[in-house]
């Protein structure tokens, strides 16, 4: 080994403390969650708003009152992707935690009770798994919310919506992850020594078997955000998701797409920020996995 | 293995069935049914004539007494029309499911060549390990229909070469191909890498080398099929997502198939149509499922019992 490797080797150690996976991962994340919590503040301050058309800035180029410049109804893009950040942030989170519970939930059930609990689930498992998602999900985000009884058309009704459906298909992973994960904690010896000593049930998976097998479920985790993020942009784009004039990533890009030929541009921005969130996640997601 | 096939193909007959009651009942919480559509084309007709038209084809009966009825066609054999189309729905979903096999073919037999490549080669060059990480994790991070635009304007509208869309050609699958080449082709990147990583560390690949075999033929002959097999579980589990792929991209290139025609039929209230292209996309998936794990089994006779 020459001098010039050791070096290159010692510098390679030090960038992958700086910039290993799970530090370009938070770093990422944690940007976007910053830019969109300030996109109120930056909305004051450049005095526009996401939302309001204004007809006499159309298609504005880049300057210091529209960093990114505008759409084609004069809207800021730059406010429109922060507060997108927001939706899309929001939906991600959301989903994430609930299809997480949820799956927990019900593979811990399915671990514990065996028997029919365990194949029933696991068959709903496996049906929900064996089809293809997103025309799903396609015909679930065109169900009427007004018949259902829910307002329609407002962006907090669209975010439950989203939320609701992702939920619905995002449980079946976490659940079977869960369940493996569990089965296999349960095989071992300190759950039968504390089912000796007298511990409860319902004490022995909350307290022992969930820590155990808590690593994997918040891998699981984080990239449901991951997935949750791509698939609400999806909707968005095909019209079923986040509906305008509130600004998510997708219906920025579905807008974009019909302004190919004349504002080419403006498919850039939202794009490289849902790439870049998620990716973010899928680091983050990795270097966890990786230490533990 | 027939009893397993059995068993399969019953689970797939259930799903189906439950599949089609579930969507029966959502598409009666959809807006507009079709007498509202009637109306709303022609000034003439009256709230009367709505009632009229309802109870003429049955719109005023219960949802399961239609369900029923439905089902019943179904098992005769009549699939009846496409309200959009103005076609009988078999004449649609046939040349649809052709199209769409070709451009999923296609894009599934590259990505797999080209990710199970590039893993190889993270596994056995551990220097280009970090880039090809890199890379699959930007391919999965990309969402299909941003990549798709990109390409349309980068190559049809900036330089000319592609057409943007269409189904006319070679040249009009270039782009539809490409982009669900990438969007796929991560998975089988990073789990090739880990199989072979896995495989490349084991005595008989040592052995091998000691025998002074050459480099390839250890890679190839003598890791390559131990590490291939889970990558076909990635396979199977991956034939859902590549049909949610094509709505995605269907939809962009504005290429025919049955993801397009799906979304189509729904944002065009043709729920016939909707129904039964759902259904066949879920029988077709599950299908190929069900193939991948045969030929799974096949090549691994441990997973047989």
């Amino acid at each position: 080994m020459t001098a010039a490797h050791r070096l290159l080797h010692r510098w390679r150690g030090v960038g992958v403390a700086l910039f290993g996976r799970t530090a370009i991962g938070a770093t990422l994340l944690g940007t976007m969650a910053l830019a969109a919590l300030l996109a109120p503040a930056l909305a004051a301050l450049l005095g526009h708003d996401a939302d309001l058309p204004d007809l006499f800035n159309r298609f504005a180029a880049p300057s210091t009152a529209h960093p990114l410049g505008t759409d084609d109804l004069g809207r800021d893009m730059l406010l429109r992707l922060l507060y997108g950040a927001r939706v899309s942030l929001t939906v991600g989170v959301a989903v994430a935690v609930a299809a997480t519970g949820l799956g927990t939930a019900l593979g811990l059930l399915a671990a514990w009770r065996g028997g029919w609990v365990d194949a029933l689930l696991m068959r709903l498992a496996d049906g929900l798994l064996s089809l293809p998602a997103l025309p799903l999900l396609v015909v679930l985000a065109a169900v009427d919310p007004a018949k259902l009884g829910f307002p329609r058309g407002e962006a907090s009704t669209d975010i439950l919506r989203i939320t609701l459906l992702l939920t619905l298909f995002g449980w079946v992973g976490v659940a079977r992850l869960s369940r493996a994960a569990a089965l296999s904690e349960m095989a071992k010896d300190y759950v039968a020594a504390a089912r000796v000593s007298g511990a409860s049930e319902t004490r022995l998976m909350w307290r022992h078997i969930l820590p155990n097998i808590s690593g994997p479920i918040v891998v699981a985790a984080t990239l449901a955000v991951a997935g949750a993020i791509l698939s609400e942009s999806t909707l968005s784009f095909l019209g079923l998701g986040i509906a305008p004039p509130a600004a998510s990533w997708g219906n920025m890009l579905s807008n974009a797409q019909e302004l190919v030929f004349s504002a080419p541009l403006g498919a850039v921005w939202p794009g490289l920020a849902i790439l870049l969130t998620v990716a973010g996640c899928s680091l983050l997601a990795d270097g966890l996995r990786r230490r533990g | 293995m027939p009893r397993l096939v059995t068993l399969r193909l019953l689970q797939m007959l259930v799903t189906l069935v439950l599949l089609s009651a579930v969507i029966w009942l959502l598409i009666g919480l959809m807006p507009g049914d079709p007498a509202d559509l009637a109306i709303a084309a022609d000034p003439r007709l009256g709230p009367e004539d709505a009632a009229r038209l309802r109870a003429l084809h049955g719109l005023d009966r219960p949802l399961s007494e239609r369900y029923l009825a439905w089902a019943s066609a179904m098992l005769q054999g009549q699939f009846g029309y496409s309200r959009l189309f103005s076609q009988p729905v078999t004449a649609l979903l046939w040349p649809a499911l052709g199209s769409s096999l070709a451009l999923l073919g296609l894009s599934l037999g590259l990505s797999a060549g080209i990710g199970v490549g590039l893993g190889v080669l993270a596994a056995a060059r551990p220097r280009c390990a970090p880039a090809v990480d890199a890379l699959a994790i930007l391919a999965q991070s990309t969402p299909s229909f941003w990549l798709g635009m990109l390409l349309i304007i980068l190559f049809a509208v900036t330089l000319g070469w592609l057409p943007a869309g269409g189904a006319e050609g070679w040249a009009s699958m270039v782009l539809p191909v490409a982009t669900l080449t990438v969007v796929n082709l991560a998975a089988y990147a990073r789990h090739a890498a880990a199989a072979m990583t896995e495989v490349l560390a084991l005595p008989y690949v040592t052995t091998a080398r000691a025998k002074g075999l050459s480099a390839a033929t250890v890679l190839w002959r003598h890791a390559f099929p131990n590490a291939a097999l889970p990558l076909l579980t990635v396979a199977a589990l991956d034939a859902g997502s590549l049909v949610s792929g094509a709505l995605v991209t269907e939809t962009i290139f504005a290429r025919p198939g049955m993801g397009k025609l799906i979304y189509d039929a729904i944002m065009g209230n043709d729920y016939n149509l909707a129904l039964l292209a759902l259904l066949l996309a879920a029988a077709v998936t599950m299908l190929a499922t069900l193939a991948a794990d045969l030929a799974q089994r096949w090549l691994d006779p441990r997973l047989s019992p």
